[in-house]
């Protein structure tokens, strides 16, 4: 365990300390019952608590455990996926491959740090077989819509989130060692992000990004957040194997395409009219409703250090 | 048969841990509470795992003192399905066969609840294959109403379960499940067996998610 690691332990610990202190000031002063708002805030920072000792009990256990943590939040998520999505009973096999072949191949892929297979091993080869699987039992039903559910479903909910544990793989000169830490990085900035982004709006959102797609996005949000998260990137610079400036801008890519994630999650819970993608993290929603934004940052993340720093 | 076995406790037990792995299963507890009197859960039937998924949403208690309804000529057909209904489940097993059948279902399932247990029912009387949300009811619960008016009769919409597991299926594909139960029904006096079976039927319908397929 390095020093570093502490240093990123105990300052997540403080922060989620100073936001309990501040929501139980709050709470306090507040008239009984709490606001619905109020209500929420404890919940999430209460599943806050719960979320960083879990991705910190992983990190001990290294590269094995990272790779399981996120090989279960992609289950989790995919099952919140397709519960969404029109199933027939002909795609049963194409289903059960998902959950029980492409998850367990995909992660094994990447903990044997086989890049030319773990990156093509979705969008060529299961999105070849998986159609070729539900034409072979011969519900034509849909057939085009079916399909194309299942492999935008497999592309976000594993092949994406499989960049977030593969950035251990990668052969940084000088950051032997220290693979963790850039996991580390990305989820604290794109976390980091969602975070602030939802205090800026709460506290200056004026301006709609999208009305039609999530009433909670607003310029003010979406630039404080942003701009305060790559300033929080840029001052984490010691995690990473750049320089303050270098760690900013890449905070800044990772926090916009995480909005881009957040957004595009909006807009598949409005088309299936629900709120939130399941229950599983309480006050924030399901699993998909946390890991959205990470969906979109952690490949392009992943290819950007990769073919910048290898 | 009263108070559950040490193995039907266990396996009770794991089947809850699965189906809560495999389906994420969360009870809605609209129009009733988890704790009440004696119970008939009734409940729409498309899956083997139907009464897992009931059995799992109910307290550990309430767990404890209920048994599901299934049909003999299934569950007795070889060792194995035996022993599952038999030993490992709790179950009041009922013959549906009206010609060769040996003991009266309506007996065998009031000897149950005089006993202090809690049913699981499926009013359809067989598992639902059909595009249609729900079949038409059969008599047994208007039967069961009638001879035990005080026992309450609690409609329970499951959710997902028939995508999960559907007939003749193996292996259980992971999709989140609800399981809805509304508000406590009776038999009013004098109240026809048509009527109250249609009444029962609306009231299970209204539980489920609208139309298009979505959760609520």
């Amino acid at each position: 365990m390095s020093d570093d690691t502490t240093c990123l332990f105990l300052g997540l610990v403080a922060v989620l300390t100073v936001a309990s202190l501040v929501a139980a000031i709050l709470s306090w002063r507040s008239p009984k019952p709490l606001p619905s708002t109020l209500d929420n805030l404890n919940a999430r920072i209460k599943a806050w608590w719960i979320m960083v000792a879990g991705i910190s009990v992983a990190f001990l256990f290294g590269k094995g455990g990272v790779i399981l943590l996120f090989a279960f939040v992609s289950f989790a998520a995919l099952r919140e996926y397709v519960t969404l999505t029109n199933t027939r009973r002909a795609d049963r096999w194409t289903l059960l491959g998902m959950f029980l072949i492409v998850i367990p191949v995909q992660y094994y892929l990447i903990w044997i740090d086989w890049y030319g297979l773990y990156s093509i091993f979705i969008p060529v080869y299961c999105f070849l077989a998986m159609p070729a699987i539900t034409a072979l039992r011969g519900d034509t039903s849909r057939f085009l819509e079916r399909v194309s559910e299942q492999q935008w479903g497999i592309m976000l909910s594993v092949y994406c989130l499989s960049h977030v544990p593969a950035l251990v793989t990668l052969p940084i000169p000088g950051n032997e060692g220290r693979g963790l830490l850039l996991i580390a990085f990305l989820i604290a900035t794109v976390q980091g992000s969602d975070v602030l982004q939802y205090i800026f709006g709460k506290l200056f959102g004026r301006h709609k990004v999208a009305p039609a797609i999530s009433p909670s996005k607003t310029w003010e949000g979406l630039i404080g957040g942003i701009a305060s998260a790559s300033l929080m990137g840029a001052g984490l610079y010691w995690l990473t194997p750049f320089s303050p400036l270098e760690a900013g801008v890449l905070a800044a890519l990772a926090c916009i395409m995480g909005f881009f994630g957040g957004l595009v999650a909006s807009a598949i819970k409005r088309d299936r009219g629900v709120k939130d993608w399941g229950h599983m993290i309480e006050g924030h929603g399901g699993m998909l409703d946390r890991a959205d934004s990470l969906v979109f940052a952690a490949p392009v993340f992943f290819h950007i250090v990769r073919y910048a720093w290898t | 048969m009263s108070g559950a076995s040490l193995l039907q406790r266990a396996s009770a037990a794991m089947l809850a841990v699965l189906a809560r792995a495999v389906t994420g299963v969360r009870p809605i507890w609209a129009g009733t509470s988890p704790n009440g009197p004696l119970r008939i859960y009734f409940a729409n039937h498309a899956s083997h795992g139907d009464f897992i998924l009931v059995s799992t949403c109910l307290h550990p208690a309430e767990r404890g003192r209920t048994a599901a309804v299934a049909g003999a000529d299934y569950w007795n057909a070889g060792r194995v399905r035996r022993f599952i209904a038999g030993r490992l489940l709790r179950t009041v097993l009922v013959e549906r066969n009206w010609v060769e059948r040996r003991a009266d279902p309506l007996a065998v399932m009031l000897a149950a609840l005089d006993a202090g247990e809690s049913l699981i029912f499926f009013p359809e009387g067989t598992r639902n294959m059909t595009e249609e949300p729900l079949l038409r009811f059969r008599s047994g619960l208007y039967n069961l109403a009638a001879a035990r008016p005080q026992v309450e009769l609690v409609p329970c919409w499951i959710e997902n379960m028939s995508r999960v597991l559907p007939k003749g299926a193996f292996l259980p594909v992971p999709l989140l499940c609800r399981v809805v139960f509304g508000a406590p029904l009776k038999l009013e006096d004098g109240e026809d067996r048509k009527v109250f079976l249609d009444r029962a039927r609306t009231a299970l319908l209204a539980l489920a998610p609208r139309k298009d397929g979505t959760p609520q």
